[in-house]
C-alpha cells in the first residue's frame, strides 16, 4: 500500500508552557525524539487525540528550531479544551506538513518587514518573525506590531520582551485594547496602531489577526500608501483532509490547506469574499 | 465485438460472478433501480439509472481509515488498510462513467487517496450504452456521448442481443476469459444508436447550454439570482448525496468499546456544520452553502480542471429535490447575468 497522509504519525509533547489564561505552547517531538517533519514558514499541521477529535493548526515554531515543534493553541472547542487539559508526556497524532509558505526566500528576501498580529494570530507569525531573526542577514529593517486585548492576552510576552525587543535592529510596539494596571505601554486597536506608527510604504507587511482586525489593518495600511500586493496575511478555515479533497475550506476555486494558507491581499481580490 | 443473446445474459454474469463479485442495477422494489451483487435471481433493471449513482464502489458513503488503541497517555496508530477484492460493475451509464474521471481528478493527483485508489485498481467497469434517456437527462450539455460510454469495457442491448466490446486491458482480460461468441455484424447496434441520438436531441433538456463561467467568477458568485434560487432549499443534501460526482467527506472518530475507528463519510456542503468553526462560519446562510455547490460544479472545478464541469448531468438532482430546484435552474439563471 502506498503511503497515506491520512494516517497519522505519532508525537510526544514534551513541554507545555501557559501563555495566557486561553492560550498554551505545545512542543512536541516525534517518538525517536526528531522532528516531526521539516516545514516551511507559514505552514500547519494536523494534530489529534483518537476519539477526541483532529485540527489544524499553524506551527509557531521556526523552521530554523532543528530540535522541536511548537503549536500555540487557543482553547476554544472540543480539541482544543481537552489539549490544554493533557500534561508533558502524552502521545499525539500528527500529519503534515501542509499548505504553502511565506515567501521568505523570494518576496521578502532584502526587503523590510512589517508584522502586524492580533490576539492568537501570532501565532503563525512567529515562526517567520522567527526564521527572519535566525536568517538576519537576508532581510531589511524588521518592525513588529502586537496587540491583543489585555497584558495577560499577549502570546509568547517573555520571548518577546527578552528576544525579540533585545535585538538591535528589530522594533517592537505592543498595544493592549484598554488601561490596565501595571501596563504602561500603548493602549489602544492594533489598526489605529499601525497609523498612527505611520509606516513608510517600502516594506512587505504580514497581517494575522481576527478577521476584524485584518479587514481594519489592511486598510489602514492602504492609507499609508502599502499597495495590496506588499501586504501578506494567512487564512483560517474548517478543514478535515489538509490536501484539497475534502472540499471544505476554499475560498473560490482556491483551497486554504493547499493553496494557502498564506495569501497575498491582492491575490484575495479576486476570489469571492467568503471568508 | 462480442455477443450474446439476451436469454443468455444471466449465464454471462454468473461466469463473471464465478471469479470476482458482479454488481449490476437491478430493480429496488419501489419503481427504482439500485447496484446489486449478482446472484442467481437477480434480474438486470431496464430502468434509464440507478437512484443512487455509482460513485459508491469507488468512493463508500462510509469507509475506515485508520484505528488507533490509547492506553493512558500512549497511542498505538494501526494501519488497517486492506488490498481491496477484485470486483466487476456491470451497466453504468455514460454520464457516471464520466463522474469517475472527475472523481480521479480529485482522488488520484497529488497525495493520491490510497482508499480510493485501492478500489479504483481492483472495480472492472462495464458501461451500457443508453437506449432509453429520459426527461431529466442533460450529458450531452457536458459532451457526453449516451450511446458512447468509456469505461474498461462497454456494452449494447439491441434486438434481441447483447453487444460488448473492451475499451482498456482489464476489460479485454475480462471479457476474453468468458468464452463469448465475437461477430462483425454490428449493424443493429448502430441502427440503435442513430435512434437514441434522434431521442437524445428531442430530450426537453437537449438545448441547454453549459456557458463559460470561469471567466467571470465574481460576475456569478455576487449575481443577485442566488437569492431567489436558494429561497426555498431546505438544506436536505438530497442532491449531495445522489449526486455522482460530489466527493466532500468528513473525518470522525468512533470508540468501538475496545479502539477508536477513524473513518470517513460522505458530507455536504449543504449542512451548516460543514464549514463551522469556533469563531464562527464563512457559509451561515442557506444561499452561501447554495451558491457554495453550484459555483464549484460550474465555476470552480472547471476553473482549477481545463474548463471541465464537476456536472455530468445524470438529472438524479432533478428527481430527489423536494423543492424542485436543480442545476438546470441554476445554469439558465447564471448564463443570463454572466452573459
Amino acid at each position: 500500500m502506498i503511503e497515506e497522509t491520512l494516517i497519522p504519525k505519532l508525537g510526544v509533547v514534551t513541554d507545555i508552557r501557559i501563555d495566557t489564561p486561553d492560550v498554551k505552547t505545545f512542543r512536541v517531538v516525534g517518538l525517536d525524539g526528531e522532528k516531526p517533519f521539516i516545514h516551511v514558514p507559514g505552514q500547519c499541521a494536523m494534530l489529534s487525540i483518537p476519539g477526541v477529535g483532529e485540527a489544524m493548526f499553524s506551527i509557531t515554531s521556526s523552521p530554523t528550531n532543528e530540535e522541536f515543534m511548537e503549536f500555540s493553541i487557543k482553547k476554544c472547542g472540543c480539541l482544543t479544551e481537552w489539549l490544554h487539559k493533557m500534561d508533558v508526556g502524552q502521545e499525539i497524532c500528527i500529519r503534515g506538513p501542509y499548505g504553502n509558505a511565506f515567501p521568505v526566500e523570494s518576496d521578502f528576501k532584502g526587503r523590510d518587514l512589517l508584522f502586524i498580529a492580533g490576539g492568537i494570530g501570532l501565532a503563525p507569525l512567529r515562526s517567520v518573525i522567527n526564521y527572519c531573526r535566525d536568517k538576519r542577514e537576508n532581510y531589511g529593517h524588521i518592525d513588529i506590531v502586537y496587540g491583543s486585548r489585555s497584558k495577560d492576552d499577549l502570546v509568547d510576552y517573555r520571548e518577546i520582551i527578552d528576544e525579540w525587543c533585545a535585538d538591535k535592529d528589530i522594533n517592537v510596539y505592543l498595544t493592549i485594547d484598554r488601561e490596565q494596571e501595571g501596563w504602561d505601554g500603548h493602549v489602544g486597536f492594533v489598526p489605529n496602531y499601525v497609523k498612527e506608527l505611520d509606516f513608510k510604504p517600502t516594506s512587505t507587511a504580514v497581517v494575522c489577526g481576527p478577521p476584524i482586525m485584518i479587514k481594519f489593518t489592511l486598510a489602514g495600511l492602504i492609507e499609508l500608501g502599502f499597495d495590496k500586493s506588499q501586504v501578506f496575511t494567512t487564512m483560517e478555515m474548517r478543514m478535515k483532509c489538509g490536501v484539497g479533497k475534502c472540499g471544505r475550506c476554499n475560498i473560490g476555486n482556491k483551497y486554504v490547506c493547499k493553496d494557502g494558507p498564506v495569501f497575498r491581499c491582492d491575490q484575495l481580490d479576486e476570489l469571492p469574499n467568503e471568508y | 465485438m462480442y455477443k450474446l443473446n439476451l436469454s443468455e445474459i444471466n449465464a454471462f454474469f454468473a461466469k463473471i460472478a464465478q471469479n470476482e463479485k458482479l454488481y449490476i442495477p437491478a430493480d429496488n422494489g419501489k419503481g427504482g433501480a439500485r447496484y446489486t451483487e449478482w446472484a442467481e435471481g437477480v434480474e438486470l433493471s431496464n430502468a434509464c439509472n440507478t437512484e443512487r449513482s455509482a460513485k459508491d464502489f469507488f468512493f463508500p458513503q462510509t469507509e475506515n481509515l485508520v484505528d488507533f488503541k490509547v492506553n493512558g497517555k500512549k497511542i498505538e496508530v494501526i494501519d488497517s488498510r486492506e488490498e481491496c477484492e477484485d470486483f466487476v460493475v456491470f451497466g453504468v451509464r455514460a454520464c457516471d462513467v464520466k463522474s469517475f474521471e472527475i472523481l480521479d481528478s480529485v482522488y488520484l493527483t497529488d497525495p493520491i487517496d490510497s482508499y480510493y485508489k485501492n478500489r479504483r485498481e481492483h472495480g472492472t467497469v462495464i458501461s451500457l450504452a443508453c437506449s432509453a434517456p429520459e426527461e431529466t437527462c442533460f450529458c450531452r450539455t457536458f459532451g457526453i456521448d449516451a450511446t458512447k460510454p468509456a469505461g474498461d469495457a462497454r456494452a449494447y442491448i439491441a434486438g434481441d442481443s447483447l453487444y460488448i466490446e473492451a475499451l482498456t486491458e482489464k476489460g479485454s482480460a475480462l471479457l476474453s476469459s468468458l468464452g463469448i461468441a465475437e461477430t462483425d455484424d454490428t449493424a443493429a447496434v448502430y441502427a440503435q444508436i442513430a435512434e437514441t441520438e434522434k431521442k437524445l436531441a428531442e430530450l426537453p433538456l437537449a438545448a441547454l447550454e453549459a456557458k463559460d463561467f470561469t471567466k467571470k467568477q465574481l460576475d456569478a458568485f455576487n449575481a443577485p439570482v442566488w437569492a431567489g434560487l436558494s429561497q426555498t432549499c431546505l438544506g436536505c443534501g438530497s442532491c449531495t448525496f445522489v449526486c455522482p460526482t460530489c466527493q466532500c467527506y468528513d473525518i470522525k472518530d468512533f470508540d468501538t468499546g475496545h479502539g477508536i475507528k477513524r473513518f470517513r463519510c460522505w458530507d455536504s456542503c449543504m449542512y451548516s456544520d460543514f464549514t463551522m468553526m469556533a469563531h464562527g462560519t464563512p457559509r451561515n446562510t442557506q444561499l452561501e452553502k447554495f451558491r457554495q455547490r453550484f459555483m464549484h460544479k460550474l465555476v470552480y472545478y472547471p476553473m482549477n480542471n481545463d474548463g471541465v464541469y464537476g456536472c455530468v448531468g445524470c438529472g438524479r438532482c432533478l428527481k430527489k429535490c423536494p423543492i424542485s430546484m436543480n442545476i438546470v435552474k441554476v445554469m439558465k439563471s447564471l448564463g443570463e447575468v454572466t452573459e
